[in-house]
């Protein structure tokens, strides 16, 4: 085991899978002199030169639609999207092309495509650059998608990622680039679809994605001062959904809480907790409740910022008000 | 007077383009009589007067160079070598289609014949087709990569974004603007103020051509050009055939937008009519000719028959193919 970054434990998986497979190249905005704006890529020209670390101009269009190309006709692209408030310029090409064309072809072919971007905001870089816009891409069938909420698992689903012969979303969370954690030296490859249960409790289950996950723990280690035992789960990847782990655990507490960054209305929570509801409507002693963010823009200055974004004192309040609610 | 074969266009070649474009035109008049008898569902854009622009590009091109297409793409999966009966399955629902009955007339679709899809979305696919460029340059192969769209995919950024690209990275790029005059109902003078698009190569320092789309000759030996300079490492070239649009934007259009004159007026320039003029005036028989035409409306007719006798998909198989099943990696 080494303690690397998650910005590090990205590299090393992107640096592996080069060298794995002549047939993944990178393709994006800044990413090779530069190392790509959150530096996840420095290194990597020097090592595998400008053929393989494809600069690109400024054109999310160009860069996807190349990307579904390639992939389409026998390269393995990894492509990075600076921050993913820009897929919006580029959406037809998610959406409407890679997300469908094997489906399309009659499943004459496949698109093994990566697509990494960043989510998340806490850094003051204000409504254009701070969302998280995973709800878009859950609600479109053809796309598989990832949030990995520590380097273990940063490294791990990149790296399978990469071998699927489908189109696959990695959104990385800015805020987290620099948190360390344990990664094993040998390769590994962590399964799509398979949520980590990540801490054992049985009054309440807290289901939090990305940075929601540590903002969770931070709660639940809290709660446990006051004797209120939380279990959390981190889905992993919200496409496919590993719904099974999280309906046992409701089975097992009574009471959920679902936690993201992304604004609460029309978010992921809402499917996660509908699908709890169908499969253990009986087992629910409360509400389910949501934590997220307050719809609104992400404002600039800090203090606006904190009071629209969800943390670990919105899910002590939330596991609050499972346990207070009565019948 | 009568046009003279080019010396540069052997007799085989002149024929097998006048083949090309006979199975086009021949195969869209069959599936507008089918459409209109409630055979076909969905909508139907059909290439009726483009047949020219299809036909001389793809015979330009080797069965491995890829190509992508648009909403009014039967013409060029036909050109790349599809087959009629097929495609009529597709385009009629069935299962025995090209696309297993998902795709339709907007999506018909080849990756054996290396044709990656008619495309419903105008201007996307001359974002993809950078990507089949890239991996011809990218693992050393000498392939050419093909976009067909429209004047109005030319206002996309789509269209921007990948000539730019393109150019950059020198890819074997290849865009050729079928300039029909009309984005759907819009003339062209609504929607640019240019009259020849053949000019924003300038923009992104490419070369560019400007050929008559209804002379097949002018259109092969214009992308047989940009062929050689793609595969030589010339990089990419746009290529503007001007031609016309006989019948509707779809079938149904009440066509308001344009006079019947001036549809008249193009249907006397007709690419098929013109190009077997120049084949008699070389010494071509009018027998062979009528020959090739004979043998097309028997293929159609046994393949109309293909899909009205194939079977529809099976409604458990309409959620099959979203994904690629995914090998274990662990």
């Amino acid at each position: 085991m080494t303690v690397m970054t998650y910005r590090e434990a990205v590299r090393q998986a992107l640096r592996e899978e080069l060298l794995n497979d002549e047939r993944v190249i990178l393709i994006g905005e800044d990413i090779a002199e530069f190392g790509g704006t959150f530096k996840v890529s420095l290194g990597l020209l020097d090592e595998f030169g400008p053929r393989r670390i494809r600069n690109t101009p400024i054109s999310e269009t160009a860069i996807l639609g190349a990307a579904i190309g390639a992939a389409a006709t026998g390269l393995r692209p990894i492509v990075e999207i600076m921050y993913s408030d820009f897929f919006a310029v580029a959406m037809d090409q998610m959406v409407n092309q890679a997300a469908k064309m094997r489906y399309m072809f009659g499943g004459k072919i496949s698109l093994p495509l990566t697509i990494r971007s960043t989510m998340g905001g806490r850094r003051s870089a204000a409504a254009q650059h701070s969302q998280c816009l995973e709800a878009w891409f859950m609600h479109i069938p053809g796309l598989k998608l990832a949030l990995p909420s520590n380097p273990y698992d940063a490294k791990g689903l990149l790296k399978t990622a990469v071998r699927d012969p489908n189109p696959t979303i990695i959104l990385e969370n800015k805020m987290l680039y620099n948190t360390k954690g344990e990664v094993p030296d040998e390769p590994y490859f962590v399964p799509w679809g398979q949520a980590r249960v990540v801490r054992e409790g049985k009054d309440v289950t807290v289901v939090a994605l990305s940075d929601m996950v540590d903002f969770s723990m931070k709660a639940a280690e809290q709660l446990a001062t006051e004797g209120i035992s939380v279990e959390v789960i981190d889905p992993r990847t919200l496409v496919p959904l590993d719904i099974d782990t999280i309906v046992r655990s409701v089975q097992k507490t009574g009471r959920l809480v679902v936690a993201h960054e992304a604004c609460v209305t029309g978010g992921v929570g809402a499917e996660i907790a509908m699908q709890v509801v169908y499969r253990a409507f009986d087992y629910l002693v409360a509400p389910i409740e949501r934590v997220g963010a307050k719809d609104s823009p992400i404002p600039f200055s800090p203090i606006l910022e904190r009071e629209i974004l969800p943390d670990d004192r919105d899910v002590i309040a939330a596991v609050q008000r499972t346990l207070d609610y009565a019948a | 007077m009568t046009e003279a074969l080019d010396s540069r266009i052997p007799k085989e070649v002149a024929l097998q383009l006048y083949e090309t474009m006979q199975r086009i035109r021949q195969f869209e008049l069959t599936v507008v009589d089918l459409f209109a008898r409630g055979k076909i569902p969905g909508f139907l854009h059909t290439y009726v007067g483009e047949e020219a622009v299809a036909a001389g590009a793809c015979k330009a091109l080797r069965p491995d160079d890829y190509i992508i297409s648009t909403h009014r793409g039967h013409g060029h999966l036909i050109a790349k070598g599809g087959q009629f009966d097929l495609m009529m399955a597709e385009l009629f629902g069935r299962r025995t289609g090209y696309c297993k009955g998902k795709g339709g007339s907007m999506h018909i679709a080849e990756p054996a014949l290396c044709m990656l899809g008619a495309n419903a979305i105008v201007g996307a696919g001359i974002a993809i087709i950078n990507g089949a460029a890239l991996t011809a340059q990218y693992l050393g192969l000498d392939r050419v990569a093909v976009a067909f769209f429209g004047d109005g995919a030319s206002n996309t950024g789509a269209f921007h974004e990948a000539l730019n690209l393109a150019s950059v990275w020198n890819l074997p790029s290849i865009f050729i603007c079928e300039n029909n005059g009309y984005a759907e109902s819009t003339p062209q003078r609504q929607h640019q103020k240019i009259k020849d698009i053949a000019v924003r190569a300038i923009a992104y320092d490419i070369p560019s051509s400007i050929v008559d789309g209804n002379d097949v000759g002018a259109v092969y030996l214009a992308t047989l050009e940009a062929v050689t300079r793609a595969r030589s490492g010339g990089g990419p070239t746009l290529i503007e055939a001007k031609t016309y649009r006989w019948r509707g934007h779809y079938e149904g259009d009440p066509q308001m937008y344009r006079s019947k004159a001036e549809i008249e007026a193009w249907e006397k320039k007709c690419p098929i009519a013109r190009w077997r003029s120049v084949l008699i005036a070389s010494g071509i028989p009018v027998a062979e000719l009528d020959a090739i035409d004979q043998r097309i409306q028997e293929e159609l007719e046994r393949a109309v028959a293909f899909a009205e006798q194939s079977p529809w998909p099976d409604p458990s198989e309409a959620r099959a193919d979203i994904f690629t099943p995914t090998p274990e990696v662990a």
